[in-house]
């Protein structure tokens, strides 16, 4: 019946079914989302829009927000000192902006003629799919090209209490009332930047970590964004792990230390589950047509034009095996597709060099390579690391933390000293690393860096003065200007 | 006899101070005459020159006064409940940033010390080719010799002479940032341009206070016209007065200590008044050239300005004799680049360099409420350079994340990059308006560095949810015609 079926209505499947539509194509997009153990369900859109980054970031907005009114009284605002968060006008307000989105998504389909099925699709037998909506009610699709864009969901810890009383992201930011003293089990992004928005909104918080902080990101980085963490009334358990959740209401948490018999018990409001997420391949009939995922991962291996082993199917987005899981990768990806499928390009989307940003209390943002991944690949002679700590001006007024921003630059010496990995920890972390990807991929070396004019007075401008190598051992602790 | 230093320097600001600190880095013998004469309100102020104690630095501080001010705001959108009413207080604001301020100048004075370079609180003026007399307040003279010397004076505010009352009653942006008192109702009279007034006019509404500004024609002369009118739009809705094509006629003291301005709108042909407690001039800076002397040695100053004429190698029309900063004809007035001219000129100088500053796509940041960010060529001058036919200009409207929740309203969010239609489709210029300008704008001034490319630029993956990433979705052409706005996720 279609050119073309999406299974997956997210930031890479919507992408890809306007960009083929775009083309004249007959494209349809199934999403639907299964809810969570206790209820919570949401709109199309996918992950980013409704339970990822765009809830996320709003409220680590709401977070800095509160931050800043500390910060407001130093620069001379004056107001009744009780000022307290009300967790319910944050949550509508999100929500709000969330469900015009959904409904933007809904609109621009029907703009583009593309068929969107609120059902759940699944194989049933090759180019065939059946799609199931909320009600039960079956309808069969086939297609000439698929594309899987089905993403992830949250994974649970396999204790008892896990599924009946903690809850995950893909409850958090629809939650309708306040979380208050809250348990967060994990240590990838995901956990540390809701960690650090719920404190920054007053609330009593404790991060359980297995083992490290940010798996896969540069360490050195990484204990910089816990340590500030805690200076900032986030608590850490490290090397324990949850065993048991008990009774609803108060939670009792029992956990176990890694490295010995220590038992831990307290009681929390929540807990909020955050040790990774699950590709959504087990359950949609890939096995009938032979689509082969990596069975520890549940992930979809592709070749480097996101074709799967069957070749009329495709992937794209968070699934995919050996890719990152980032939304502007599910986007690009999903384009460049389209337009190979369609439009006759033969261009492969670039997976190197993408620039990614945690938002943590304390920013950070990279491009390129970890250190330990520089050292690794290149060897530490090879490799030369400038660094600098650095003072935003606007902390300096309210007296905020000095010696704690910190950028560094990864310089291949047999290469021009060119910048094969770039890090940044402070405020607008984001912004400042969006221009400073793009230098990379035009070959920035840390000459151009150095003739590089800085606009002054911001915190990027650090990056166009770095003179201190890490091998020099000269201390970095600021003084004066 | 020989020569006292190496090295003098007259002028201890962001050029002077960084051109002393890299020539003592090399074991010469260095010193530094830094000396500010009063304004005639008679504010004055430590060693650090025009940035640090009545520029950039207090500027932005105040600007985020004013932000917070804003963040106040948008945070009861985000469920922080603040009990009415919020008021500002301009002293406190004003002693949290003279303090840094006091600081900074500190900081320079150790910094000296520590390298081993001689401050002089003195007026230099040249008595002989390589002679210098310093006057103190006091009027104690002490003559210093020395075989290079570098001009590093700055500029100040100019003040419109020619009109009644502007001296004795106006204040300048060299009294803003130290008056003790909220300037209360004020007015900005911006004969040119200038970034000054519009930053200024900016924060001061944020902090709430009542302010005009006037301007006789188009605001930020010599930027991009069309990103500054929609900063100027976003001013206006945000509680600027402006009286455009007004020119000031005379300020005269009233009876309550207010100030009555005068004014001609050349639109209606007519005289108007209106009473302020503040008036403040923002009609451009002259450099700080007249008691230098320089006459006396022969160093050539442009007639029309009166700045000092460099060559590349930032020397005068006097072989040992150089000059760096706001004070150089022809010259960006900025921090960054008389910093690394300072640098650059004590490296080729005792360091055997021959590098050369590089004035080109020198990125800069207008810190006004909506600021805006540019490198590289308005789309004006490349036009003119290149012809509308050759230039492809890509640009976007679009909503900030955080705006969203605030209610806050993004008309003037805009984003505009000028490239060559050809040659690879080079980027020539990058525009900017939105929260965070400076950190967005850094980075891309070094892919500019590096000829970045359309092409190049659309193979960055954003980083998401950021205002940056929008510049690596820009799709839209002017030429096109097709409505600019950015949909969606």
């Amino acid at each position: 019946d279609y050119d073309l079926i999406i299974i997956g209505g997210g930031s890479g499947g919507l992408a890809c079914s306007k960009e083929a539509a775009a083309l004249g194509k007959k494209v349809m997009v199934l999403d639907y989302v299964v809810p969570t153990p206790l209820g919570t369900s949401w709109g199309l859109g996918g992950t980013c829009v409704n339970v990822g980054c765009i809830p996320k970031k709003l409220m680590h907005q709401a977070a800095l927000l509160g931050q800043a009114l500390q910060d407001s009284r130093k620069y001379g605002w004056q107001y009744d000192e009780q000022v307290k968060h009300n967790w319910e006008i944050m949550v509508e307000a999100i929500q709000n902006y969330i469900g015009s989105l959904n409904w933007g998504y809904r609109v621009s389909l029907r703009e583009k003629s593309v068929t969107y099925l609120n059902s759940y699709g699944e194989f049933i037998e090759p180019h065939k799919i059946k799609a199931t909506n909320r009600k039960g009610q079956v309808t069969y699709h086939t297609a000439e090209t698929f594309v899987l864009a089905t993403g992830e969901r949250p994974r649970y810890l396999g204790i008892p209490g896990d599924k009946e009383y903690c809850i995950t992201s893909d409850d958090l930011f629809s939650l309708p009332y306040c979380p208050g003293k809250t348990l967060v089990v994990g240590a990838s992004y995901v956990a540390l930047e809701c960690a650090g928005f719920l404190a920054g909104l007053g609330l009593d918080v404790t991060v359980m970590v297995r083992s490290i902080l940010l798996r896969g990101f540069d360490q050195e980085m990484a204990e910089k964004i816990g340590a500030h963490m805690e200076t900032h009334g986030v608590k850490f358990i490290r090397k324990f792990v949850p065993v048991q959740a008990s009774t609803p209401g108060r939670l009792k948490v029992t956990a176990k230390s890694t490295e010995g018999p220590e038992i831990f018990e307290e009681e929390y409001n929540t807990v909020l589950i955050a040790i990774g997420r699950d590709a959504c391949t087990r359950n949609i009939g890939l096995e009938t047509i032979g689509v082969k995922i990596n069975e520890k991962n549940g992930k979809v291996p592709v070749n480097d034009e996101e074709q799967t082993n069957v070749p009329y199917v495709y992937a794209i987005g968070d699934i995919l095996d050996g890719k990152l899981e980032l939304t502007p990768v599910a986007i690009q990806a999903g384009k460049l597709l389209a337009r190979r499928l369609y439009g006759g390009s033969s261009t492969k989307c670039d997976y190197v060099n993408v620039p990614t940003t945690v938002f943590t209390p304390l920013e950070y943002g990279c491009c390129g390579l970890a250190e330990e991944r520089a050292v690794e690949e290149y060897g530490k002679q090879n490799l030369e690391v400038y660094q600098s700590l650095f003072w935003p001006l606007e902390w300096t007024v309210p007296g905020r933390d000095n010696n704690t921003c910190y950028a560094k630059i990864i310089c291949s010496k047999h290469d021009n000293n060119r910048v094969i990995g770039f890090h940044v920890l402070g405020p607008n972390a984001g912004e400042v690393t969006q221009g400073f990807a793009a230098a990379i991929k035009c070959g920035l070396t840390k000459e151009l860096l150095d003739e590089t004019i800085g606009i002054h007075p911001t915190c990027a401008e650090v990056f166009t003065t770095m003179d201190i190598t890490k091998s020099s051992g000269q201390d970095i602790t600021q003084r004066g200007c | 006899g020989k020569n006292e230093y190496d090295l003098l320097v007259i002028g201890g600001g962001s050029g002077g101070l960084a051109c002393a600190k890299e020539a003592a880095q090399f074991g010469r013998k260095v010193a530094v005459l830094d000396y500010v004469e009063p304004s005639p309100q008679g504010t004055k102020w430590g060693l650090g020159g025009t940035c640090v104690n009545v520029g950039c630095i207090p500027k932005k501080l105040m600007h985020q006064a004013a932000l917070l001010g804003s963040a106040l705001k948008d945070a009861q959108h985000y469920g922080w409940n603040i009990a009415q009413p919020v008021h500002h207080s301009w002293s406190v604001m004003a002693e949290g940033v003279q303090n840094y301020v006091k600081s900074l100048n500190w900081g320079h004075r150790v910094q000296l010390q520590d390298k081993k370079v001689k401050y002089f609180n003195m007026k230099g003026s040249f008595s002989g080719p390589h002679t210098v007399r310093g006057l103190t307040k006091a009027g104690k003279e002490t003559i210093v010799t020395a075989e290079n010397i570098v001009i590093a004076t700055g500029g100040r505010p100019k003040y419109p002479t020619h009109i009644a009352g502007a001296l004795e009653y106006g204040i300048t942006s060299d009294d803003l940032f130290w008056l003790k008192e909220s300037p209360g109702k004020t007015s900005l009279l911006n004969g040119l341009f200038l970034y000054v007034s519009l930053e200024s006019a900016g924060f001061l509404t944020g902090i709430g206070l009542d302010t005009t500004v006037m301007m006789r024609s188009i605001p930020l002369r010599g930027f991009d016209q069309q990103m500054a009118s929609l900063v100027t739009e976003h001013m206006e809705s945000y509680g600027t007065k402006f009286l455009k094509r007004c020119f000031p006629i005379k300020v005269e003291k009233l009876e309550s200590n207010r100030l009555q301005v005068t004014w001609k709108n050349t639109d209606l042909g007519t005289e108007e008044t209106d009473s302020f407690d503040t008036v403040m001039w923002a009609v451009g800076r002259a450099p700080d050239t007249e008691t230098l002397n320089l006459e006396t040695v022969g160093v050539k100053t442009n007639s029309e300005t009166g700045k000092i004429i460099v060559d590349a190698s930032e020397a005068t029309s006097v072989p040992h004799i150089y000059a760096v900063g706001d004070i150089t004809e022809g010259r960006p007035e900025l921090t960054p680049t008389a910093i690394a001219a300072g640098k650059l000129l004590a490296q080729r100088l005792f360091g055997k360099s021959s590098e050369l500053m590089d004035y080109d796509n020198v990125p800069t940041t207008v810190f006004t409420p909506l600021e805006y960010g540019c490198v590289g060529l308005s789309e004006e001058v490349a036009v003119q350079c290149f012809g509308s036919d050759n230039i492809e200009v890509y640009h976007a409207y679009y909503k900030p994340l955080e705006f969203t929740v605030a209610e806050r309203d993004a008309t003037q969010c805009y984003i505009k990059m000028v490239c060559l239609r050809e040659r690879g489709q080079r980027i020539l210029g990058l525009h900017f308006i939105g929260p965070n300008a400076g950190e967005v704008i850094q980075g891309f001034a070094l892919g500019i560095k590096c000829g970045a490319t359309y092409p190049q630029l659309m193979k960055t993956i954003g980083i998401h949810p950021t205002c940056a990433e929008e510049i690596t979705k820009l799709h839209i052409t002017k030429r096109s015609g097709l409505d600019a706005t950015v949909t969606g996720c």
